[in-house]
């Protein structure tokens, strides 16, 4: 069954808290060469027959994504072994 | 007048909504979600709440419920539409207001008495107040930071649709202290702040919350 993967992240002109916080950390380990963090979403959608890019980019953009203050990707995947 | 408060699942403040409702002297009507009839109500509340859990981001999949198609379809024929808390969170998912709610800035659930400085006392739900009002009511999210790109809050402003303003500091980090915003009607408002909080003296940290309540009342009398 392909699998069609969508990430969501914020725009990058909307400040993202939580991704900060996790910079914090990072420091806090010591990891100084990090020097910055955006969190976002990765969801997996396993989808019957061949995937119609329209409507999933419909799907994605309408629902998974908040246009308004996210960005999406969407990525087609074969997936292995199948 | 009739008014319905809409029950998500995850919904916390609807009872409070309805007795705020009635204490205005409106006759509130429980409605649900799921179902797909307004039951001939003159006005809708959006009460607070995390619906479905907050999942995926707060209000989107209620925004997507078949009540809220209706709520949606009859707001932009001007059916007053108020969004409290996780209902304007809700508002903003389904379209009917502009710009989006974030996690607070400082990553705390924030929950305490608040200023808010009325800055229009036009809409459907804020006739009851004057221009320039301060007035308290509660706030209480994890979620109420109010974002949007500069240029659409720039013709927001432009517009003059800030309903209400945070002062005396503001909670979330909301963009440029905004509270709550309005349709380009007037007819839908939607705030994070909890008017039905502050209905009575006993419960309340004042009786300002009433207003919304009392304005949209108002309106259907002079209509």
């Amino acid at each position: 069954m392909p699998r069609v993967v969508v990430d969501v992240v914020l725009k990058p002109e909307i400040s993202d808290p939580q991704g900060q916080a996790v910079l914090g950390a990072l420091g806090r380990l010591g990891h100084s060469g990090v020097t910055g963090v955006r969190q976002g979403k990765h969801f997996v959608l396993d989808v019957e027959g061949t995937p119609d890019e329209a409507e999933l980019r419909q799907i994605a953009e309408t629902l998974l994504a908040n246009p308004v203050i996210e960005d999406v990707e969407l990525h087609l995947e074969t997936q292995p072994g199948s | 007048m009739r008014i319905g408060v809409i029950t998500f699942p995850g919904s916390l403040d609807d009872v409070d909504a309805a007795r705020a409702v009635r204490l205005a002297g409106g006759e509130p009507v429980a409605l649900w979600h799921a179902d797909d009839d307004l039951a001939g109500v003159d006005a809708v509340v959006l009460p607070g709440g995390f619906s479905y859990g907050d999942y995926l981001r707060a209000g989107a999949i209620a925004a997507r419920a078949p009540m809220m198609r209706i709520v949606v379809d009859r707001a932009r024929e001007g059916l007053p539409v108020l969004g409290i808390c996780n209902g304007f969170q809700v508002l903003c998912e389904a379209g009917l207001l502009p710009g989006a709610l974030t996690r607070n800035s400082h990553l705390h659930f924030r929950n305490r008495d608040q200023g808010l400085l009325v800055e229009r006392a036009d809409t459907a739900w804020t006739s009851s107040y004057t221009q320039d009002q301060t007035i308290v009511v509660p706030v209480k999210n994890g979620e109420g930071r109010y974002v949007g790109a500069d240029a659409d809050l720039d013709r927001l402003e432009g517009e003059g649709r800030v309903v209400v303003r945070y002062v005396g500091g503001n909670p979330n980090g909301s963009s440029r202290d905004i509270a709550g915003v309005t349709s380009a009607d007037g007819r839908v408002v939607g705030l994070m702040p909890h008017p039905e909080h502050a209905v009575e003296d006993l419960t309340g940290p004042s009786t300002d919350g009433l207003g919304f309540f009392t304005s949209v009342l108002q309106g259907a009398l002079s209509a």
